[in-house]
């Protein structure tokens, strides 16, 4: 058997898919076969590199070349030039930032545990499909540790130190939402994992699951077992193919092996997960409204307190956590919560997983450090402004705008809040002086508007309101106490709407108001759009 | 309770939904896995198939149509064989996905919600479907196209014509 010299790595994701990258991963077993490499260069399959926009993606390693928008006319180039004689094709490499925790690839533990990458640490090096490559880094041994030397408490109290907070965009802290189910007598318990991924500008926790589902299982396991549950539910949406796909296999794989399933670890403890498919629907991304979707209903949020933790799923005590949350898990446990509170500020430890869109020069995603500035995510990282920045829009739609005397706020939980902004599911979307903030607005609540569920009234009948408001202005017939209004209005909603989705229209109308007064009072008040985005007429 | 507009008289369609109901039906929760192999059967959920697996799975018709209406996935009306989905979250949005809705409807000369006479197309927008680094972005039922413009529309409803034709 010959020694493999070189990796060839394909980042595989809805992008690069449609971009042709498995046509043009045949192309390339068929040209190291001709070439006589076939033995030597392997070729592999891995999840998304964090770079996107960029058509098919791969990268040679050692060598650390990533090629983008390779087609199939390519592969031959590649393959004689680069890898037949070790003269890599300058005009087919790519010059943008990397995010290196994305992709580094095949590092020691030692190595991982040094740099500051956590969810994202093996999304784009391992074969997502392969829970032998999972395994070879480290994975299970945290569930193994979990199970075979720890106390369920020991898990709770071990998340508790490590000051870990939410990630699906609330940022409540994690071991204590645990601490309220753990110590409950009724049984059984469950575990669920809200993968409704469905914030606008949110695509994070699908290239988890695409990237690394072991880590997510994994990370569920040892929650589950934390808490005392059996039984897992991995709520996925629908639209979501490619994570359903590889989380299927993966929690089959998982079964095979005796990660999942009765007595894992000889420990005693049992725990499964299903997959429940959604149906389309924002709200079910509500942990309660997710809960009546799991029981088969309509996705309608439920009236807060009891909380989940006490009466869930089938009224039971249930833990709803985001992927993202999960996937923090197991590193925690295996490096201990000193490790974790290295990272991040006061009140938000660890690190973030962002996706950053709009008008930058290299959109996608990456992990770092909470408290990272804004600034330094859209041009160290995503490569600077398209144009001149305007602002961006933080959190998704149920975000709020951050202006341009903002950049230097620094992203977590608490900094972000006193400013009346919110970090949410981490979507950055950002624009130039092309965007016009009425527009803006007026397509985030006409998705409010189409997404309430219509149990609570304010949040049904509030929303139709500042939307007929905002399509007034668009058209050249709003008032001038419009702001005032939309401002009273959602505010009202806020205090009284049931669930996030009714509470949300008042930050991104109140950031709007407050950075672009100007702008939206030019539609009022002299019936122009200066973007020249809105009909006004 | 509304007339059905469609008569579905085939047997064979509500025999196998039958044995997957009662593959499942001893499971908590199943309506919706079962209105999804409903749609799968039949491309859409009339009311009688709505009251068919009332009837089968034991719950109020009441729930059911509840149910159905309040999920965005499933449709009363029978669809066109390609279901032309746009992408209106915020990202593909500032992108332009209002564009292609309109490039849709002049093309196709229906308008959203709708479906062709030929009963090929049927023209509908979502919200974010997280794939916004290909933003303007759309699917024809399973398959993904990204950076949509007015030419790649035209691409598009040709590819599927032709796909039509060779079938």
């Amino acid at each position: 058997m010959s020694v493999v010299t070189k990796y060839v790595l394909f980042g595989i994701d809805d992008n690069t898919l449609q971009a042709g990258a498995r046509r043009v991963e045949e192309e390339f077993k068929r040209e190291l076969k001709n070439a006589g490499l076939d033995d030597e260069i392997k070729v592999v399959e891995t999840g998304s590199m964090g770079i996107i926009q960029k058509g098919v993606v791969i990268l040679v390693e050692p060598d650390d070349i990533y090629y983008t928008e390779v087609t199939i006319d390519d592969v031959k180039e590649i393959v004689n030039e680069h890898l037949l004689k070790g003269r890599p094709v300058q005009r087919l490499k790519f010059d943008g930032k990397v995010d290196k925790s994305v992709v580094s690839f095949r590092e020691s533990a030692q190595e991982i545990k040094k740099q500051n990458r956590v969810v994202l640490s093996n999304s784009g090096v391992i074969d997502p499909e392969n829970i032998e490559e999972y395994i070879a880094v480290n994975g299970y041994e945290a569930l193994a540790k979990a199970v075979t030397e720890k106390k369920p408490e020991d898990i709770v109290e071990e998340i508790k130190e490590s000051g870990l907070r939410g990630r699906g965009g609330a940022g409540f802290p994690t071991g204590l939402k645990w601490s309220f189910t753990a110590p409950l007598d009724k049984k059984p318990k469950y575990l669920v994992c809200n993968a409704d991924e469905g914030e606008p500008g949110t695509f994070k926790d699908r290239l988890i699951m695409e990237g690394d589902p072991h880590k997510l299982i994994e990370g569920m396991a040892i929650a589950a077992y934390a808490i005392g549950a059996e039984k897992g539910y991995i709520y996925i949406r629908g639209e979501y193919k490619l994570s359903i796909e590889r989380t299927e296999k993966a929690i089959e794989d998982a079964r095979k092996y005796g990660i999942l399933g009765e007595n894992i670890f000889g420990s005693g403890f049992d725990f499964d997960i299903e997959i429940k498919i959604g149906a389309g629907a924002y709200v079910c991304g509500e942990e309660t409204a997710l809960l009546n979707s799991l029981e088969g209903g309509r996705g309608n949020p439920r009236v807060k307190p009891p909380f989940p933790g006490q009466v869930g799923l089938w009224d039971q005590p249930t833990v709803v956590n985001n992927v993202e949350t999960l996937a923090n898990v197991p590193s925690i446990i295996l490096n201990g919560h000193d490790w974790y509170r290295e990272m991040g500020t006061e009140d938000s430890k660890g690190t973030k997983v962002y996706t950053i869109l709009g008008h930058v020069n290299n959109p996608g995603l990456i992990e770092v450090e909470m408290g990272t500035t804004l600034r330094d995510i859209i041009y160290k990282y995503a490569g600077g402004v398209k144009g001149n920045f305007k602002c961006a829009l933080v959190g998704g739609a149920a975000g709020a705008f951050i202006g341009k005397e903002m950049l230097d706020v620094k992203m977590d939980y608490d900094h972000l809040g006193k400013y009346k902004a919110v970090l949410g599911s981490g979507a950055i979307l950002v624009m130039n002086q092309t965007a016009c903030i009425v527009d803006m607005l007026k397509n985030t609540l006409a998705f409010f508007k189409h997404e309430s569920c219509g149990k609570c009234t304010p949040c049904r009948i509030g929303n139709v309101h500042l939307y007929n408001m905002l399509d007034d202005i668009t058209k050249a017939k709003g008032k001038e106490e419009y702001i005032n209004n939309m401002l009273t209005l959602a505010e009202s909603m806020q205090q009284s709407s049931l669930c996030a989705l009714g509470q949300s229209a008042y930050l991104v109308i109140e950031s709007a108001t407050r950075y672009f007064e100007d702008e939206i009072l030019e539609h009022i008040e002299r019936k122009v759009c200066p973007q020249n985005v809105c009909e006004m007429k | 309770m509304e007339e059905a507009k469609v008569k579905i008289p085939d047997n064979e369609y509500y025999q196998k939904l039958e044995e997957y109901i009662n593959e499942v039906k001893h499971m908590p929760g199943t309506l919706i896995n079962v209105l999804h192999k409903a749609q799968g059967i039949f491309g859409y959920l009339p009311v009688e198939v709505q009251s068919f697996i009332a009837d089968k799975l034991g719950v109020p018709y009441s729930k059911v149509y509840g149910v159905v209406t309040f999920y965005n996935f499933f449709s009363m009306e029978p669809r066109g064989k390609y279901v032309v989905n746009i992408c209106m979250g915020t990202a593909c949005y500032v992108k332009g996905a209002d564009r292609v809705v309109e490039y849709f409807k002049q093309k196709l000369g229906i308008d959203e919600g709708e479906t062709t006479e030929d009963g090929l197309f049927t023209l509908t927008s979502a919200r974010c479907f997280g794939a916004c680094g290909l933003a303007p972005v759309l699917m024809v039922n399973e398959d993904v196209y990204g950076h949509v413009d007015r030419d790649k529309v035209s691409e598009i409803i040709k590819k599927y014509k032709e796909k039509e034709k060779n079938e």
